[in-house]
């Protein structure tokens, strides 16, 4: 019996089986049990009955990304499973359980040299009243990785108690049964006992999009569902009611871009919530909010494209749209979180930058993030908070776009009077009247450009770990199986250190040069088929020595494995 | 008193001069908004020929203010000065306006503008109760009259123009 | 036609030129955005709010170009998303009064989505629509309400389609007042913004303002126009029967609902950070 840092399980079902709901609830118990883990989905098309795998990996220490094998996997049944093969590799080190009325064992498993165990889940369910195969394999699970059937019944209790006294019963039941089956298998492996500490939360990137979003002192809200995005618009819509604000939902995405403009118009800080698509519609209004000087935060959770592309799944695709996306030369804003707890600093990092600089700032988190439910350590209280310079009333006639040290000029709000001005999208003087001159154009460009570059970041712009001549520089959901890489190289005795650009426009030639000071080899790793942020990297920095990059479009994120690989491979 | 539907209703003195003195502030307004159009639409020969028209309504205004001595002609035209049907009689028609229109067509404005105000006084003439009120009246009458006849003899220094007068080589230009 | 009355708050205690700002409008002179910028300042000088607490929220064309000849507060934003911007501000800011400009292109074409959206989600606001049956800042293409046989260099020989109905459109997605005016009688038209600004939830007025430049037959509209033959009515399947059979040049207020606005509770505060976190804690 070893003990692992971490252990993979994946649970395959089909049909309302309850794949799903049992990955959740083995997340939640064992994290109520002190360890810390994470879970992914992935589903077949359906919107009901598809086949569907939960996909979790337990740890004693915060992971962020799932791991490159599974130690277990439970097919409740097999049917489309083949679906899942490249997602989930089992090997000879791998013990499979499977239901020998659950289909034909999938091609993966089959010539994967993993031991296979036979127990009848759906006969032993049909035995018990209100007794359901997934809470069979939950059971399973539960006894192979070493966790206490306790936690799961106060668990139990709580999921299923809208189904009623006889529903969470049979499940209990269920559960025990599954247990019990279990201890005849041989497992060689369970969980080291979690590191004790901090307090922990369980939790979604989308939420904590949606915690950072009010947290940095958005109060308005517009919403048109898309997926990944939606949860985050759901989560928002209650809570943003709870501190007095409120959600609208929108007819189409360039209405809720719209509205954002106007309610930030009006003195609110404001955002909205999308994915590829609607980030293409809102393009135009970003434009606007650029020209007019109008602060929001757009979150593009992104998903595999181009067009409708793979919706339910992460990629790295949309950093071109994001940052040269607008129309005539529009700087902005563009942030990226790199983890699930990030997602709420980032965001609330991006409301403050954008109150602040008076400009929009894109927020660019992806389906892994956002969907992935997480043990964290309670991310710390930062002090950011959207605040705009606002104009008090004296200087007449007021000049709304007047030229200042720093570039960014008081904004009126509504309301004051002696101030009154047109926020314009048209080329515009320092008063906000229309003009076709050259100067006065020349002018705004330069203060939109100059309040941006002259503005002070801080340490938060990216992260920056260890020593070495070898860099691996990437970016967004990637950050975390890169920082594995990195430590199992460290293992292997190869110094590497990590550059992660947080904030992505505007650029930071300086600071990414000295982050990159004695580094000769870049590696750089992105989830895009065209190497978008290589190719970002090149148009803006100076890379030094030789550089590889370690890219593929979605629909599955590049695992620590691979980018372990490519830094060995390039050791010498 | 008969009164013309939407028109300000004038039963005393203090009514009239109120309504008087609106009609030639919005004339004043009136003028100088076609001055701006065709400051912007560079016609400066009608620039000044509508700077003008104000400036003299500006002065047929302030010469309303001393007929009326003590009344105050500015809150009296605030409470009584509304026209709700139609515009002022002095309200020359925006619609007609041309950037490259010409003093002749302006003159017209002004005299169907001049004719208006003329029927407004007339009208209180033939129906007003109180005879002050009818007598006051019937100098504005004379008045109007005498601004008519000045339209008139300023339209004898300007010929109507040719029928090429709206002509522009140039086509219009697109600006957004 | 009921006879528009004046009430005695009008008193005037504000001017309509308080309300013009000085720019001078690049408008071709003759063009009835002129009179409709009269109409504006007249009724908000009638309604006596200060010039600071309108906005004046505008697309793209000419008459989207009124916010900055106005004195109040504006927004010029893009073609089409006038009432996306207006709701968004109305919503967070229902203190302040927020009038919609747009023109027949802006508004029922590119902006034909709003439209719909705004009358059916009634946020109390005003949407003024000048409507000359073309696109004027580009050259004269035709819009949704041009008359089929007008003949243009994008579609020669007229575009053959039935003209868009936004009155009809608008009661159908339950606008709560509606109302037809005519730019050369900018009283009337004030006294009917006036009624439109006042009328909670979601007032359409749609002026129709002669483009001189690239509709000179539009010069027959004044003798057109006339006031609607009845009063307004509060029944939409009686203001539907009127406003589908109308001539298209009845002006007047023809229809006064009684829709609550949509007006959440908005009253933002800090947070207190324990409070949406505790859902989170294992």
């Amino acid at each position: 019996m070893t003990e692992a840092e971490n252990l993979s399980i994946a649970i395959v079902g089909s049909g309302g089986a309850g794949a799903l709901t049992s990955g959740n609830l083995l997340l939640e118990a064992a994290t109520a049990a002190g360890w810390y883990g994470l879970l992914t989905r992935t589903v077949g098309p359906q919107i009901r009955g598809g086949e569907a795998a939960a996909l979790i990996r337990l740890a004693s220490r915060p992971v962020e990304c799932l791991a490159d094998r599974f130690d277990l996997l439970i097919g409740i049944d097999w049917l489309n499973a083949n679906r899942f093969g490249a997602e989930i590799e089992v090997g000879p080190h791998s013990l499979v359980i499977s239901d020998p009325r659950g289909g034909d064992l999938p091609d993966f498993v089959k010539n994967s040299g993993a031991s296979v165990v036979e127990i009848p889940m759906k006969e032993m369910a049909k035995s018990i009243l209100e007794g359901r195969p997934n809470m069979i394999a939950l059971g399973i699970v539960a006894k192979l990785v070493g966790l206490n059937q306790e936690v799961f019944t106060a668990l139990i209790e709580k999921r299923l108690a809208e189904k009623g006294q006889v529903a969470s019963q049979g499940s209990r039941v269920a559960l025990q049964a599954g247990v019990a089956a279990a201890a005849a298998i041989s497992f060689d492996r369970r969980l080291a006992p979690p590191v004790v500490g901090n307090k922990r939360w369980l939790v979604s990137g989308n939420e904590t999009t949606g915690l950072g979003a009010i947290r940095g002192g958005v109060r308005f809200a517009a919403a048109y569902p898309i997926t990944p995005a939606s949860e985050i618009l759901e989560w928002l819509a209650p809570r943003l009611a709870k501190v007095g604000g409120v959600l609208l939902q929108a007819e189409d995405e360039l209405a809720s871009i719209n509205m954002i403009i106007g309610a930030s118009f009006g003195g609110t800080p404001s955002l909205t919530a999308t994915s590829g698509p609607g980030l293409s519609l809102m393009i135009e209004a970003l434009g606007l909010a650029t020209a007019a000087e109008i602060p929001i935060v757009v979150v593009d959770v992104m998903r595999g494209g181009p067009s409708t592309g793979i919706p339910t799944k992460s990629e790295q695709a949309d950093l071109n749209i994001a940052v040269y996306g607008f129309h005539g030369d529009a700087p902005h804003l563009v942030l990226a979180p790199q983890s699930v707890g990030d997602c709420l600093f980032t965001t609330q990092w991006a409301a403050h930058l954008a109150e602040a600089l008076q400009a929009p700032a894109i927020v660019l988190s992806d389906q892994f993030l956002g969907q992935t439910v997480a043990a964290i350590e309670r991310p710390a209280d930062v002090a950011f908070i959207g605040e705009r310079i606002k104009h008090t009333g004296s200087e007449a006639p007021y000049r709304r776009y007047a030229l200042a040290a720093n570039g960014i000029s008081p904004m009126a709000i509504p309301g004051t009077r002696g101030a009154q001005y047109t926020a314009e999208g048209l080329t515009h003087s320092e008063r906000g009247t229309p003009t076709s001159g050259a100067a006065e154009h020349r002018v705004q460009l330069d203060k939109r450009r100059d309040k941006l570059e002259q503005f002070t970041f801080g340490d938060h712009w990216a992260t920056i770990e260890g020593t070495g001549e070898i860099a691996v520089v990437t970016w967004g959901s990637l950050t975390g199986a890169a920082r594995e890489a990195i430590a199992l190289a460290g293992r292997d005795g190869i110094a590497v250190r990590l550059v992660a650009p947080r904030l992505l426009l505007p650029v930071q030639n300086a600071r990414f040069a000295a982050a990159l000071d004695g580094v000769k080899r870049v590696l750089v790793v992105e989830q895009s088929h065209s190497g978008q942020f290589y190719r970002y990297l090149r148009a803006h920095y100076d890379l030094p020595g030789e550089t590889r990059v370690l890219h593929r479009p979605g629909p599955f994120p590049i695992r620590p494995s691979e980018i372990h690989q490519a830094i060995a491979e390039w050791r010498s | 008193m008969s009164k013309i539907p939407g028109t300000p209703t004038v039963s005393t003195l203090a009514d009239l001069f109120g309504a008087a003195y609106q009609i030639e502030i919005d004339a004043v307004e009136r003028y100088t908004i076609l001055a701006d159009q065709m400051e912007i639409h560079n016609n400066p020969e009608m620039v000044d020929v509508f700077r003008d028209l104000a400036r003299a309504e500006g002065i047929h205004a302030e010469e309303i203010k001393r007929q009326a001595g003590a009344i105050d002609v500015v809150a009296h035209a605030r409470r009584v000065g509304k026209w709700t049907k139609g515009e002022s009689p002095e309200e020359v028609d925006l619609a007609a306006a041309h950037y490259m229109m010409t003093p002749w067509h302006a003159l017209q404005m002004a005299l169907a503008g001049e004719k208006r105000a003329l029927a407004f006084f007339t009208h209180i003439v033939e129906t007003a109760k109180d005879r002050k009120v009818t007598q006051m009246a019937a100098e504005f009458v004379e008045e109007e009259t005498e601004h008519v006849n000045l339209v008139h003899r300023l339209l004898r220094k300007y010929p109507a123009p040719p029928e090429s007068w709206p002509h522009d080589l140039d086509p219009p230009v697109s600006q957004e | 036609m009921e006879e528009l009355i004046v009430t005695p708050d009008t008193q005037l205690a504000c001017k309509p030129s308080d309300y013009r700002s000085d720019l001078k409008p690049v408008w071709c002179p003759g063009c009835g955005d002129y009179h409709v910028l009269m109409a504006f300042t007249r009724a908000f000088a009638q309604l006596a709010v200060p010039a600071e607490q309108i906005a004046v929220i505008s697309g793209i064309g000419c008459s989207s170009r009124i916010p900055a000849y106005t004195n109040c507060y504006g927004f010029h934003g893009v073609h089409g998303r006038s009432l996306a911007l207006a709701s968004g501000l109305k919503v967070t800011r229902p203190d302040l009064t927020v009038v919609v400009a747009s023109g027949d292109g802006d508004g029922y074409s590119i902006g034909g989505n709003h439209f719909l959206h705004a009358c059916r989600r009634n946020i109390d606001m005003t949407y003024v629509v000048m409507d000359n049956r073309v696109y004027g800042m580009t050259k004269g293409q035709p819009s949704p309400t041009t008359e089929p046989d007008f003949d243009t260099a994008i579609s020669p020989g007229g575009t053959g389609l039935s003209p868009f109905h936004p009155l009809v459109n608008a009661l159908a997605s339950g606008a709560n007042f509606i109302a037809r005016c005519f730019a050369g009688e900018p009283n009337e038209t004030a006294a009917i913004l006036v009624e439109a600004i006042r009328h909670p939830g979601f007032s359409f007025v749609e002026i129709l303002s002669p483009c001189v430049t690239y509709r000179p037959d539009q010069k027959e509209w004044k003798d057109l126009v006339h006031p609607a033959p009845v009063a307004a009515t509060n029944d939409p399947a009686k203001a539907a029967r009127r406003i589908m059979t109308d001539d298209g040049f009845n002006i007047g207020i023809l229809y006064r609902g009684e829709r609550r606005p949509y007006q959440p509770k908005f009253a933002p505060q800090s947070l207190d950070p324990s409070v949406l976190e505790q859902e989170f804690e294992i």
